[in-house]
């Protein structure tokens, strides 16, 4: 090992307690599982008449959206409402950032609206981290910092909904076969899910995708890989699919959607393989004919829906447990 | 000016001296080692340093620092950096082209030499541009630039990416017998790639930039060599498959060096850490096994020089997600301190590897430096081996304070540097 370059983990403060939300990879066993025992009881909330506790109540949520999207930011914006906190939404990608305003000047101005916490979405890697240290170089790590996906890196939030989702319907972790199938190789989703799944037990997590979507040394994070979708979908308990981008589909990543679908789609026949009972995810949003057959994403062994709502549950979850420490 | 250096130990790796010596310069050269010339007089030196415990060697060479003159004032000038050098024992440096403007026309190569001048300052030797902007296109005046002062012609970090431009460029080089200086880097492999594609990058969901990418553009490079007769340096080596190619390449009878820079010799991509942008470096860190490889190699002289690759950058350029980040760390101070600690990790005799940052640089720079015998100039640096030099913003000189060693205690402090006999620095006073 190289004598350089140890830093504490930059999630955890002092007490060992979550300070900010940045990755999944270096949590404890217990505190996954905490969260997902602290999501239980606000899955109730959303049955209730009056869909709000007052966790939150006197904060200021900031979603700070360096790249679009509706729907990540709309789940952590009904969370932090839940949880009657103040959200205020900025859409960064098509403000400053454009005018040349960097990522910490931008969270320095708004710390000095007295943020609370900020929900942050970046395109770049690290971009998270970045931030958090930077808000505990000027002492002012009172703000938790919550990763809602940054580059390639991660997405703690959704590999913490995609474990409740299993621990829903599967129970017992140790037991489970667990496939992620797709580009692995630009998926903050897969890292996420990946570190969830080895962290929580699971004896065999799988990637299913062609060389092209694969990073260089994915079986250095614990999984088994797998070119051949059959191969890697047999006897499988969970098949986590992943979205592909639209910018990925022809080149020199993939020849065409098309074919891309007849290797790595998700066909009821390929299904049939996994399971009887097996379940499938997927992070959303779907490309029906590209990655999943719309009979598989509407049929029923799929748990899309019921991800987006634990979603909520899990991301209020995060946020009562960050401001709590 | 006469000066008594003395109850110094005197390492000279030109000459393979190691031995407890005085030096005696007068009028800045080398004038007396051991004993005093003829004729030093009654009255003796003007000044008596005192060496104890000390050693005295040559002067650093660094084969590569970016003084940021001219262009990129904001990030260091050179007063700054020239006192990083003098602080870090380094009196000759070889400055890459990728100013701005670039360093493709001799007016602009003469003001720099011009500028650099001065009694305090290193010996600065440009590396003209192969190519006009380094653009890759039209070859530069080689000879003019020569003539103003260039003792080489590279691109820095960029590529020929056109391969007929690289063997003319290398051919025309050749014609003059001018070295050309290349870093072998395949633009397309590296293309948007920040970090060594392996397991980290995998991990933190960086582009990756595969070794390929080195090995490819190398065997490019090492065939047009063989083609034309070329002296090529190739510059900052980052992986063990290149320095097989390269030790290959020199047993076909391929006359050519290599160096690499301090950061590849002494960190590798776990140093990366959470993000770490001062680890944003070109090449990027590689795995363990080609950090290995490279000391070793460095041992060896498969590489044939250590460099600094000091390259400042401002808190704004490094204060940036890991991607969009600046490339580069500073290094100009770190040179003598990660020398001798590489050469304690590997168990190698100080008058080995001192050569590697003295004599055998020198040799690549084809300049009259990097040696202490007598009518030298008198270019010397004298350090305490067992003291340690924390690297922090304070002790920095340099106008960079970018560097992944930030807050890391090496052995190795120096206490005088002279330039021409020109006492350039005196660590005393500090």
């Amino acid at each position: 090992m190289s004598a350089f370059g140890k830093q504490p983990n930059p999630q955890l403060n002092s007490h060992g307690e979550l300070q900010h939300l940045l990755t999944i990879e270096g949590l404890p066993r217990e505190m996954l599982l905490r969260i997902l025992d602290t999501a239980a009881p606000f899955s109730e909330v959303a049955e209730r008449e009056v869909k709000k506790v007052p966790l939150l109540r006197g904060k200021s949520v900031f979603n700070l959206f360096f790249e679009n999207s509706t729907r990540t930011r709309t789940t952590f914006e009904i969370a932090a409402k839940r949880l009657s906190a103040d959200v205020i939404n900025l859409n960064i990608s098509t403000s400053s950032a454009n005018k040349g305003e960097t990522l910490l000047d931008t969270a320095d101005n708004l710390a000095a609206m007295q943020a609370d916490m900020f929900v942050v979405r970046h395109a770049s890697s690290g971009a998270p981290h970045l931030l958090a240290q930077h808000l505990a170089a000027t002492g002012r790590d009172h703000i938790h910092v919550v990763n809602a996906g940054d580059g390639r890196h991660a997405h703690p939030t959704q590999g913490l909904l995609d474990m409740y989702t299993i621990r829903h319907y599967k129970t017992d972790f140790s037991q489970l076969t667990v496939a992620i199938v797709g580009d692995v190789l630009h998926s903050r989703v897969a890292r996420s899910q990946i570190h969830a799944l080895t962290t929580l037990g699971v004896p065999e997590v799988r990637v299913i995708a062609p060389k092209t979507l694969l990073p260089t040394g994915i079986e250095r994070l614990g999984v088994r890989v797998f070119n051949d979708m059959r191969e890697g979908l047999r006897g499988v308990d969970v098949v986590m699919m992943l979205r592909l981008q639209n910018e990925r589909m022809q080149g020199a990543l993939l020849p065409s959607t098309q074919e891309y679908f007849k290797s790595y789609g998700l066909t009821p026949e390929k299904l049939s393989l996994a399971k009887p009972d097996a379940i499938v995810m997927h992070p959303g949003p779907m490309n029906r004919g590209v990655e999943i057959d719309s009979a598989v994403a509407d049929g029923g062994q799929a748990v899309i829906l019921p991800q987006v709502t634990f979603g909520i549950a899990v991301r209020m979850a995060v946020m009562a447990m960050l401001a709590g420490n | 000016m006469k000066i008594h250096i003395k109850n110094g130990r005197l390492i000279d790796p030109a000459s393979k001296t190691d031995k407890a010596l005085d030096l005696f310069i007068a009028a800045g050269r080398i004038v007396g080692v051991g004993n005093a010339p003829a004729g030093w007089g009654v009255d003796g030196a003007n000044s008596v340093l005192d060496a104890t415990g000390c050693i005295v060697c040559p002067g650093l060479v660094d084969l590569a620092a970016r003084l940021r003159e001219p262009g990129f004032e904001y990030r260091a000038t050179l007063e700054s950096e020239m006192a990083a050098a003098a602080a870090g024992g380094v009196t000759s440096l070889a400055c890459p082209p990728d100013t701005d403007p670039v360093l493709d026309e001799p007016g602009l190569v003469e003001m720099l030499t011009h500028r650099a001048r001065l009694p305090e300052f290193a010996h600065v030797h440009p590396v003209g541009a192969l190519t006009t902007q380094l653009e890759g296109k039209a070859l530069t005046e080689m000879a003019e630039l020569s003539e103003a002062g260039c003792v080489a012609f590279g691109q820095a970090n960029r590529a020929i990416v056109d391969t007929q431009v690289l063997l003319r460029a290398m051919m025309y080089a050749a014609t003059f017998d001018f070295p050309v200086w290349l870093q072998a880097q395949d633009p397309f492999l590296a293309r948007k790639g920040v970090a060594h594609d392996g397991e980290v990058a995998a991990r933190l969901g960086l582009a990756g930039i595969p070794v390929a990418a080195e090995t490819i553009a190398l065997a490019t490079i090492l065939h047009l060599a063989r083609e034309t007769g070329a002296r090529v340096h190739v510059t900052r080596i980052s992986s063990a498959a290149g320095v097989e190619m390269i030790v290959a390449a020199r047993a076909a009878g391929i006359a050519v060096t290599c160096d690499v820079a301090i950061h590849h010799l002494h960190l590798c991509e776990m140093d990366l850490g959470f993000f770490d942008a001062h680890a944003r470096l070109d090449p990027p860190l590689r795995s363990q096994r080609d950090r290995d490889a490279l000391r070793a190699g460095l041992a060896s002289g498969a590489i044939n020089a250590l460099c600094s690759d000091h390259t400042p950058v401002d808190d704004d350029g490094k204060q940036m997600p890991f991607d969009e980040a600046e490339v580069g760390a500073t290094g100009l101070e770190l040179l003598l301190p990660l020398t001798l600690k590489w050469a304690r990790e590997m168990k190698l005799p100080l008058v080995t590897a001192l050569a590697r940052v003295t004599a055998d640089p020198a040799r690549i720079l084809g300049v009259k430096a990097g040696s202490l015998g007598l009518g030298a100039a008198a270019d010397i640096c004298v350090f305490d081996p067992v003291a340690e030099y924390r690297v922090s913003r304070e002790n920095l000189r340099s106008q960079g304070k970018n560097t992944p060693f930030l807050g890391y205690d090496f052995p190795g402090r120096v206490r005088y540097t002279l330039i021409d006999g020109h006492l350039a620095f005196d660590g005393t006073l500090s």
